[in-house]
């Protein structure tokens, strides 16, 4: 018998002390309908001595009508305790039953087994350790075994029992436990269980529960009460990476600041240093107080306050963490979602979220895939209807911290919460973050040019003018910008005259000097792209290669080059500076057109003819031809 | 030293104050039930904890019936003493001017407009957002059934059919107005959990608790301690001197006690474990009909 009744002859303390000292084991049965889980916990209470006299009682004028094993009693109704759950003798929600054996304490969730209730069994599974997944041995699996599986997965259930209920049925046939257990170690390949294990057993009459059946000698493994006591399932979450959410900021007077929570992960010791997560500001953690006294240490799971250092900006929703392994921070991540209202989940639909002690406005913003309960393929879908599984990517409205689900359950689950009525809508555990931000600096992650630029309501590009002097480069450049700033849009234009005298004052005319200038003008165009502006580059620029390196400079920002074609004899006619004058003095040397060549561009965007039209209309082209 | 691993109670405390706090944290109003039972005195002893070196940060609200043991009160006013905490206490006039009792108008009237009324309208008054209750799951059916944070409508009526998804340990705390919470931190601790607990702590519970010579008539086989001169006696009734203690305490016209010599923790805890009986066989009010407390509930009863 598996009973732990203390004698009045045993020594409390030393029996006190062999309480403390067992494990406790939280496990839920789940399964299709009518698999038995109700029975098989009401079995384990009755084998566990845990039914009291006036329970029994009570019981076995309840079983009357009922289908009962030799005891007389149906156990399904010392766990299905809502009158509507009697009446229709299904399970609706959860209940947690609680026994004990010589080795360990058991807290049991009592699953529902209709799809219409899988939510209830999610809550059930989400915070247990082991499943014992129920299969009727009349039915192999079912789609509700198959559900309850992927959700165990979803949840991060890491060990399985499966229990091949009603085996009595079958008349305790060795071929039918065999196949069934072939089919479900199939299915599971792929979910990640750490260990599955697998039980002929009949609840109602107590095969395989206690003692190995003898009328199964084909079964080697062992019955299921000793295999739950024997598994090891304890993860130690004392040896991760510290998390510690703060709940609620601890001010009883204006010389005590502490942050109060339960420490989720990892080990924290008086004298370490911490950041916060959001704001990465640091901090040495000072004292960790307790009403029993103040603590060097604390570990997963304990409750306590933190006290710091130094005065910095914690509240509710902060997490800390050692340094050199905070947790992801950011706006955007991928989870896998389990939907649990009757309204779809959409696209574009703006949710709370919370996490941890963070509360936030969130939106799914793509659903990726729906997967499929029954074969585990993969789907497009629009939106997920209530109990489908799906993954998606989801943008709070502030950045937050989390973990991997699988690294972290604790700061990797999450819910999402209906803004008008408050209903829970769904639960979803995190891949991974889509901003990549643990190791870059708080303030400069999540900046970019797409930012920067959407801030000015246009798209970051450079146009880059090509052509002679005097061919109208600078006044097509003027006239595009005049228009793009009086709608708004932020320009600027680079040309000789404000780089040559300043920047690239330092430059001769050489081929080199050349180059280099072209170079250090392209660098500065993408600089200012980079800062979100349209820059004009207004330069003769008469080499493709060098116009072929500004190209390349510019990357990923769009680059327009366009070539201003002027013949020369009408450039020079112009000679708005009386530069063609000059060099055709002698006085300037290596001047473009006449002692230096001008290289056709190739292929450039586009070619405005300077020659035949006049600036103004050139600039509509141009304006027209870039869509700005 | 160095801890690796918490134990089964410490677990159990830890993740209570998590619950505490998430309450403070989350609501406007909260309050906490003060039912000076054993539950109680454990609940107040992990508020104390949970917000340490703070006061707890809400009152706690006693439904006063009038029928209470004497000792019952003495107690609730010294433990107020003690820890410096808000109390409030609540009686519903009404109840009390319509003189309404548990010997003339029967037990489940009385309880209904003793306490579960009585419990609303000091909510109502007191515009409690979440209100803070000591049950525990292992109790009784419907209690195994309920949620951490329990929903209740704007007239306090429980939905058991249609319960929040509740996962892991993120609580959804929000509320439409009118609505309010019910949140019970020691929902997945035993009976033995909260003794063992009360001897590890040393914490204060009412003497009540503990065997000693009291005066009982008996009734269809239940003791009842005549606690004052209102108990009316049968004629030829008269109370003799029994060692008896009480496993739970309510109003003491409805509690019945059990025979025993168990006068300190280590022979309750003892006596407990070869108990053959659920705590609740003591109280008259539960076992009216199946399913009796899933229809106080849904009316508002904790």
């Amino acid at each position: 018998m598996i009973s732990d009744l203390a004698t009045p002859d045993t020594d409390l303390d030393l029996w006190l002390a062999q309480q403390t000292d067992k494990s406790l084991l939280r496990f839920l049965t789940c399964g299709s309908v009518d698999d038995g889980k109700s029975t098989l916990i009401g079995r384990l209470l009755y084998d566990s001595q845990l039914i009291l006299d006036d329970q029994l009682a009570s019981l076995r004028k309840e079983s009357h009508n009922r289908t009962v094993g030799e005891e007389g009693i149906d156990f399904s109704l010392l766990v299905d305790g809502l009158a509507a759950e009697r009446e229709q003798g299904i399970t609706i929600d959860v209940a947690y039953r609680f026994f004990s054996t010589d080795k360990r304490k058991f807290i049991v969730a009592d699953t529902p087994g209709h799809e219409q209730y899988t939510r209830n069994m999610a809550t059930g599974a989400s915070n247990a350790d082991l499943a014992l997944l129920l299969v009727d041995a009349r039915k192999g699996l079912l789609t509700q075994t198959r559900r309850h599986s992927f959700i165990l997965s979803l949840v991060g259930v890491k060990h399985v029992v499966l229990v091949v209920n009603k085996i009595d049925l079958v008349g305790y046939d060795q071929a039918v436990f065999d196949r069934i257990e072939a089919d479900y170690r199939a299915f599971a390949k792929d979910l990640g269980f750490q260990t599955l294990a697998a039980v002929p057993v009949s609840a109602l009459r107590g095969d395989n529960i206690v003692e190995k059946s003898e009328r199964m000698p084909w079964f080697a493994g062992s019955p299921l009460v000793p295999y739950l006591e024997a598994i090891e399932v304890a993860q130690d979450r004392t040896q991760g990476a510290f998390r510690f959410p703060v709940q609620w900021v601890n001010r009883p007077n204006l010389d005590f600041r502490g942050f109060s929570g339960t420490v989720a992960w990892g080990r924290l010791t008086v004298g370490d240093d911490v950041l916060v997560a959001a704001s990465r500001k640091p901090a040495k953690i000072a004292r960790i107080v307790t009403m029993d006294g103040d603590l060097d240490s604390a570990i997963a799971g304990q409750a306590v306050t933190l006290v710091l250092d130094r005065e910095i900006d914690v509240s509710r929703g902060d997490v800390l963490a050692h340094p050199g392994s905070v947790p992801d921070y950011s706006n955007q991540f991928q989870a896998r979602l389990i939907w649990m209202n009757d309204e779809p989940a959409f696209q574009g639909r703006s949710y709370l979220l919370k996490i941890g002690a963070q509360v936030m406005p969130a939106t799914i913003t793509d659903i990726k895939f729906r997967t499929n309960v029954n074969t585990l393929e993969q789907a497009a879908a629009n939106k997920l209807d209530l109990n489908e599984v799906g993954t998606v990517t989801i943008a709070t409205d502030r950045p937050l911290a989390f973990d991997a689900y699988t690294t972290n359950p604790l700061t990797g689950g999450f819910i999402l919460i209906d803004r008008l009525s408050n209903a829970t809508l769904g639960a979803g555990t995190i891949e991974f973050g889509l901003r990549r931000a643990q190791n870059l600096t708080y303030q400069s992650f999540d900046v970019d040019r797409q930012v920067r630029a959407k801030m000015k309501g246009q798209e970051a590009q450079i146009v880059w003018f090509t052509g002679l002097s005097g061919s109208g480069k600078s006044t097509i450049a003027n006239l595009l910008e005049k228009r793009l700033t009086a709608e708004g849009r932020h320009c600027y234009i680079l040309d000789g005259d404000n780089v040559r005298h300043g920047l690239n004052k330092d430059l001769g005319f050489t081929e080199a000097a050349r180059v280099e200038n072209i170079r250090r003008v392209a660098e500065v165009a993408k600089l200012m792209a980079d800062a979100g502006l349209i820059v004009l580059v207004s330069f003769i620029s008469p080499f493709e290669n060098e116009r072929r390196l500004a190209r390349e400079i510019a990357g990923d920002i769009r680059f327009t080059e366009v070539y201003v074609d002027t013949p020369l004899e009408v450039a020079e006619a112009r000679d708005p500076k009386g530069l063609y004058k000059r060099a055709r003095a002698g006085e300037i040397k290596n001047f473009t057109g006449l002692d230096s060549p001008f290289e056709r561009p190739g292929n450039p965007e586009l070619v405005l003819h300077g020659g035949t039209h006049e600036p103004e209309a050139l600039a509509d082209e141009l304006y027209g031809w870039l869509k700005i | 030293m160095t801890l690796n691993r918490l134990t089964h109670l410490q677990a159990l405390e830890a993740e209570s104050i998590e619950v505490l706090r998430e309450v403070a944290a989350s609501f406007e109003r909260p309050v906490m039930m003060y039912s000076i039972g054993k539950d109680s005195s454990v609940l107040l002893h992990l508020a104390r904890k949970a917000f340490y070196p703070s006061k707890i940060p809400f009152p706690l609200l006693h439904v006063d019936t009038t029928f209470k043991f004497k000792e019952m009160i003495a107690f609730r006013d010294q433990t107020a003493e003690d820890y410096g905490f808000d109390l409030i206490r609540h009686t519903n006039a009404d109840g009390v001017r319509d003189g309404i009792n548990p010997f003339d108008h029967g037990s489940s009237r009385y309880t209904d407009i003793m306490k579960t009324q009585a419990l609303r309208q000091a909510l109502n008054a007191g515009r409690y957002d979440a209100a803070i209750g000591g049950a525990r799951r292992d109790e009784e059916k419907s209690r195994a059934k309920e949620r951490v944070f329990s929903h209740r409508n704007a007239s306090h009526a429980w939905d058991p059919k249609n319960q929040r998804p509740e996962l892991w340990r993120v609580f959804n705390t929000r509320l439409n107005p009118g609505e309010s919470m019910r949140v019970f931190p020691i929902s997945n601790w035993t009976e033995l959990d909260v003794w063992t607990y009360i001897y590890a702590e040393n914490i204060p519970i009412v003497p009540l608790y503990f065997a000693k010579p009291r005066p009982v008539v008996e009734r269809s086989g239940t003791l009842i301690m005549v606690d004052d001169d209102r108990l009316p006696l049968a004629p030829g009734e008269t109370p003799r001197l029994e060692t008896v203690r009480f496993r739970t305490l309510g109003c003491y016209p409805l509690t019945g006690a059990i025979r025993s010599e168990a006068a300190d923790l280590p022979s309750i805890i003892m006596e407990m474990q070869a108990s053959r009986t659920s705590e609740r066989e003591g109280r008259l009010i539960d076992s009216d009909s199946v399913g009796s407390m899933e229809k106080k509930k849904q009316e508002g009863y904790f």
